[in-house]
Parts: C-alpha cells; sequence; structure tokens
C-alpha cells in the first residue's frame, strides 16, 4: 500500500482553500496545436466532492443566460492556478438547488466579513 | 521474450500530461534471481527459472526444493517459474529495467477465487423469474437431449468451482518505471487480488 501512496502524494498538487459557495477563477492550460494558452474559467463552487488524488469539484456559472457546469480534477495539471474571487456564505455542501433557481435567488450571499488567520 | 516476476500492490490513477486520467495498477517487480537456467542441450528448451520474494525463514521451505536454491547458493524464494528468455547465468538478478515506458506487456495471475457457484454466476445463464408463482429460480434447466446422446455433452456448463485460475491480460501500456523502487505502473487491470504473485512478459516486436 505503501507504494501506492507514494505514487498519489507524488501526483498532488499545492491548492489554495475554497469552500463550498465561494467563487472561484480557474486558470486552465489549453492546447491549440502545438501553442498553449490560458483559458479561465469564473463561477460558483457549487460541490466537492472524492479525497485525495480522487477530489474534483464542480463550478457553475451562467454564460449568456444558458447555466454551465464544469467538473474538475482538484488536482488535474491542466488547472494553472485556481483564485478565489469571493467568499460566499452557504450552509449547505451541495448547491444543486441553484439550478432551479432563477436572478436574485441564483446568487450566493456574499460572506458579511472574512475570518483572518 | 523478456519477462519478469512480480506482486500486485494495488490500483490507483495518475494524471496524464494532457489533464487525462489514466486508471493504473501498481506492481512490485522484482528483483528477480535467475535460479535455474534451461538449456536446449540438456532441456530442449531455453528458459529461465526466476526466484521472487524471499522466504524469511529457511524452515518453511522443502528440503528438495531448499537443496535446489542451494546449488546456486541462492536463498529461497516464495514464488519461481520459468520465463522463455536466455541471456543470464544462474545467480544474476533480473530487475525493472527490461521495461521502458510504453511498452507493451501480458501479465498472467491467478483470478480471484469465488468459490462454488451456480450456473447463474459462472456461466451467465439466465435463470427464471422471481416470482409470479415461478418454481424455477437460478437453476440450469434442461441439460441435454434424451435418447440421443444419452448422456451429458462435455464441457456442459454447471455448477462448480469458479475464479483462482490463471488467468493472462494481453496488450497491458507500460506506462511508467519507477526502476530505485521496483515499481512498474501499467493501464488498467490485473488478474488476481492484491499481494497476488504476477508473471509479466514483453511483447515482442
Amino acid at each position: 500500500m505503501d507504494a501506492i501512496k507514494i505514487i498519489e502524494d507524488s501526483q498532488r498538487k499545492e491548492i489554495p482553500s475554497f469552500k463550498i459557495g465561494d467563487t472561484v477563477n480557474v486558470n486552465l492550460k489549453v492546447k491549440e496545436g502545438d501553442k498553449e494558452r490560458f483559458q479561465s474559467y469564473e463561477g460558483v463552487v457549487i460541490a466537492r466532492r472524492g479525497s485525495g488524488t480522487r477530489e474534483m469539484f464542480t463550478v457553475r456559472k451562467i454564460s449568456y443566460g444558458i447555466g454551465v457546469e464544469r467538473i474538475f480534477p482538484i488536482h488535474s495539471p491542466t488547472i494553472e492556478k485556481i483564485a478565489v474571487v469571493k467568499e460566499g456564505r452557504v450552509r449547505r455542501a451541495k448547491l444543486y438547488y441553484l439550478r432551479s433557481k432563477k436572478g436574485k435567488e441564483a446568487k450566493v450571499k456574499e460572506k458579511a466579513f472574512t475570518e483572518t488567520s | 521474450m523478456k519477462g519478469i516476476l512480480g506482486k500486485k500492490v494495488g490500483m490507483t490513477q495518475i494524471f496524464a500530461s494532457d489533464g487525462g486520467i489514466v486508471p493504473v495498477t501498481v506492481i512490485e517487480a522484482g528483483p528477480c534471481r535467475v535460479v535455474y537456467v534451461r538449456k536446449p542441450e540438456k532441456d530442449g528448451y531455453t528458459a529461465l527459472q526466476l526466484g521472487f520474494d524471499e522466504m524469511r525463514k529457511e524452515k518453511n521451505v522443502t528440503k528438495p526444493l531448499l537443496g535446489h536454491f542451494k546449488k546456486g547458493s541462492l536463498p529461497a524464494f516464495r514464488f519461481l517459474r520459468e520465463i522463455k528468455m536466455g541471456g543470464h547465468n544462474t545467480g544474476d538478478t533480473v530487475t525493472v529495467d527490461i521495461f521502458n515506458k510504453g511498452d507493451k506487456v501480458s501479465i498472467t495471475g491467478s483470478s480471484k477465487g469465488k468459490g462454488f457457484q451456480g450456473v447463474v454466476k459462472r456461466y451467465h445463464y439466465h435463470g427464471g423469474p422471481g416470482s409470479h408463482g415461478s418454481m424455477f429460480h437460478r437453476a440450469p434447466g434442461s441439460i441435454g437431449s434424451s435418447a440421443y446422446p444419452s448422456r451429458v455433452w462435455k464441457n456442459k456448463g454447471l455448477p462448480g468451482h469458479m475464479g483462482d485460475r490463471r488467468v493472462t491480460t494481453k496488450n497491458l501500456e507500460v506506462i511508467d518505471v519507477k526502476k530505485e523502487q521496483n515499481i512498474l505502473l501499467v493501464k488498467g487491470a490485473v488478474p488476481g487480488a492484491n499481494g497476488g504473485y504476477l508473471i509479466i512478459r514483453k511483447n515482442e516486436g
């Protein structure tokens, strides 16, 4: 089992801490032919599941009036950077209810103040 | 052909450079010692008898086998198999160095034992309906005709022991070779339970 742990640890990356309800900006490496460029994807984290190298997170945004959700492996090498734009105040671990909400109801309240550590 | 003996450690996943996820089996492969060399003059074929996984206590080895190891002045090994390859002498060490990234290998192991199983699990018979007064559930049903052949055909699938058979998975891709740790990463699944012994053969060409 030790060998598996070594392999999995070598796959891990430094991940900034972000929570469900936070608005994040995910900077992705995109390969076009042999050129590489960055693409950013910003939205609300509505779910985090799994653990270790298998952990995935779901980011939801409204793009031109259409809801878009993308699921990323947290430790994926294509993710250049994850930046927390806004911290949200939510009371649930999975924000799937946002899918059936519109307008103001579909917004996550921002945290009144951020804890400093 | 080139080959080595190993032990299945377990499965995990690793990221490919393009961000894709590759399922891999981690194998502790080697180092093996050459215990005996089969020569065409004497045995009619070329092969190396490899030993893997050293025994901790010599008293647990049978005397005839111990004598066999002593002849090559080697320690006793738990797993002893022949692989049709040459180029080594008794006492030589075979390591994972023989494999490279991208190689195709065939891996042989013992499948997980399932015990005495019925025909539905063992041979995928359909069985009967579960309810509605049906009195036929998981039985095999008719196992043949009457006057001719007046017996049951050979190889008729019937209940019995399932699993724990020698199984080979062919053409698995080598994803990574960790030489210092004697670890081989192979794409996909490999027969048997974690901790089971494996024979890993490199595909020719």
